[in-house]
């Protein structure tokens, strides 16, 4: 009898082939890794739309507060002056400035048409303040317009803003640490379930050091098999993401926190990134644990 | 050059020393039996020479290099020089005969050539079985096998331990018959056995040293077989 003479398989191929096949358990490090980056998905979601927030509350930290002007026609300028005046002794103001009417007129334009006559209008007197750093005590100063300038209104957005940019940012920071946790998480299981394998083939990994197998002859067959189980769990568990986040409903204009929970533009490739990384965590977490185990054996 | 030297050498698995204070060379072309009772340490011999146990103390040497000094990667190295039919012939029981014979070569990523592959089962006489799968095979095949693949790669030495452990007389002269033909062709071997008859049986047709363990020392056996 002639053995096979047709084209041999490669070495790579028949170092997957020296471990033995390993049954119905190879298929649970495929739906680990496949779970943790589905659940990574939502992590990378969470912390990237919390990021944007942060951001874009920051800022609006960093701009102005408004006091509103609405006065009687012959009290608007004295109360003007007098707003300046207090703005100019209060501490905490980096600057403050009188919005005029005509850049009023071009705020309004949009809204209203060229033609409107700003004069003939009730349109409040602006004047817009950059607060410094430390900022000026914003109660002290409504107290003092109150008194000097009753027709005038501090709207002052910072404050309520800034626990929200914070709680953003914490969010995010959360959201890093759980894609870090699920990373360990997952080397940590494949680190168990590679150590199962080894520990399965104690014997096929004798007798491939009889015969002259270098360790890393030895680890490659395991390392490969469990690299891409990973790959192919990941790979399906970031697809099903990424599905599940398209199915979010779309951010809206008003951009609350839960519908703007998402990936935008470049941000739909970091899902992708995770297949790969997975991977990378699985070569590293089996390859560590073979030549631990091969280190035992001589 | 030697190929194995043994320089007092001495190994305990823990208790008391199984082997003590031996010192030996193995020439190059040279045929020696290694006997002595059940249990006296002639696995236990044959693993310190191809690297598997390492000496408590005194010096092993393979190939002119201290097995002590011989990194994991080294030994495999040196294992690719040395046949080894294992005293209960290991096999990876999933896969075929001739990719089982062929393991050599392949942990090595080198090719067998199929005609050397070949010739060599038609050798062991398993030609008809190259399919099988090793669990089943019977005790004579599976030794075959073993000393098949142990000398798959062209190594220059071969240390076999019982290759006749199971068989019965007319197969365990067929297997004399093949280690003779690989001495000839100048292959340093080591055979440890307690069968006498096969020893004497081989020292009408070669040169062969009889090496005996007792009271825990290896000595050379006189000529009173
Ligand atoms: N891994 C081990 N740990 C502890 N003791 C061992 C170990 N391997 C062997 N021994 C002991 O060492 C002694 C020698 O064993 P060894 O296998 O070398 O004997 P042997 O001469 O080959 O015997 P046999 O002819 O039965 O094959 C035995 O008493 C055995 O129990
Ligand atoms: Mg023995």
């Amino acid at each position: 009898m002639r053995l096979p003479t047709a084209k041999p398989a490669s070495p790579a191929t028949r170092a997957l082939e020296v471990v033995p096949p390993s049954g119905p358990t190879a298929w649970l490090t495929t739906f680990t890794a496949g779970a943790m980056t589905f659940l990574c998905v939502f992590a990378l979601a969470l912390s990237l739309a919390s990021g944007r927030l942060a951001t874009r509350w920051s800022e609006a930290l960093a701009k102005t507060a408004t006091i509103r002007l609405s006065a009687p026609e012959e009290q608007v300028q004295i109360q003007t002056d007098a707003i300046l005046t207090a703005l100019a002794s209060t501490p905490g103001i980096k600057s403050y400035r009188l919005i005029e009417d005509a850049e009023t007129k071009q705020l309004l334009e949009p809204w209203f048409g060229p033609d409107l006559p700003v004069e003939a209008l009730p349109i409040p007197r602006l004047i817009e303040v950059v607060e410094a750093d430390p900022p000026y005590d914003a109660e002290g100063l409504k107290q003092r317009l109150t008194a000097e300038a009753p027709g005038a209104v501090l709207d002052d957005h910072t404050r309520w803003r800034r626990p929200l940019a914070e709680a953003a940012q914490r969010i995010r920071l959360l959201g890093v640490l759980s894609i870090a946790l699920i990373g360990a998480a997952m080397a940590a299981m494949i680190t168990l379930a590679a150590r199962a394998a080894l520990a399965t083939n104690a014997e096929v990994i004798r007798v491939l050091r009889l015969v002259g197998a270098k360790d890393s002859y030895i680890a490659r067959a395991f390392v490969r098999r469990f690299t891409l189980r990973a790959l192919t769990g990941a790979a399906i568990g970031a697809a099903a993401g990424l599905v599940g986040v398209a199915a979010l409903p779309a951010a809206d204009a008003a951009g609350g926190f839960l519908t703007g929970l998402g990936f935008t533009g470049a941000g739909w490739l970091w899902p992708l990134a995770l297949p790969p990384l997975a991977a990378i965590v699985a070569f590293l977490a089996t390859r560590r644990a073979a030549f631990q185990k091969l280190r035992e054996l001589t | 050059m030697t190929v194995i030297t043994f320089e007092n050498v001495a190994y305990s698995y823990g208790g008391g020393e199984l082997l003590t204070d031996v010192s030996l060379k193995l020439a190059p072309g040279s045929f020696h039996f290694l006997t002595g009772p059940s249990g006296a340490g002639k696995s236990t011999f044959l693993k310190l020479a191809y690297a598997e146990l390492r000496p408590t103390s005194g010096r092993v040497t393979l190939f002119d290099n201290d097995v002590t000094k011989l990194s994991r990667d080294d030994i495999a190295r040196t294992r690719r020089r040395i046949g080894i039919v294992h005293q209960d012939c290991k096999f990876l029981d999933h896969m075929s005969l001739a990719a089982n014979m062929a393991l050599p070569f392949t942990v090595s990523d080198r090719e067998s050539s199929p005609q050397d592959m070949d010739d060599l089962l038609g050798w062991v006489g398993l030609k008809h079985l190259a399919d099988a799968l090793p669990p089943q095979l019977s005790g004579g095949e599976r030794q075959r096998a073993a000393l098949a693949r142990a000398v798959i790669v062209d190594p220059d030495v071969i240390l076999a331990d019982e290759p006749t452990g199971n068989v019965d007389w007319e197969m365990s002269l067929r297997i004399l018959t093949l280690l003779v033909e690989l001495n000839k062709m100048g292959k340093t071997i080591l055979v440890a056995t307690h069968d006498l008859n096969l020893i004497r049986q081989a020292k009408a047709q070669i040169q062969a040293r009889v090496l005996r363990i007792a009271k825990h020392r290896v000595q050379l056996a006189g000529a009173d077989l």
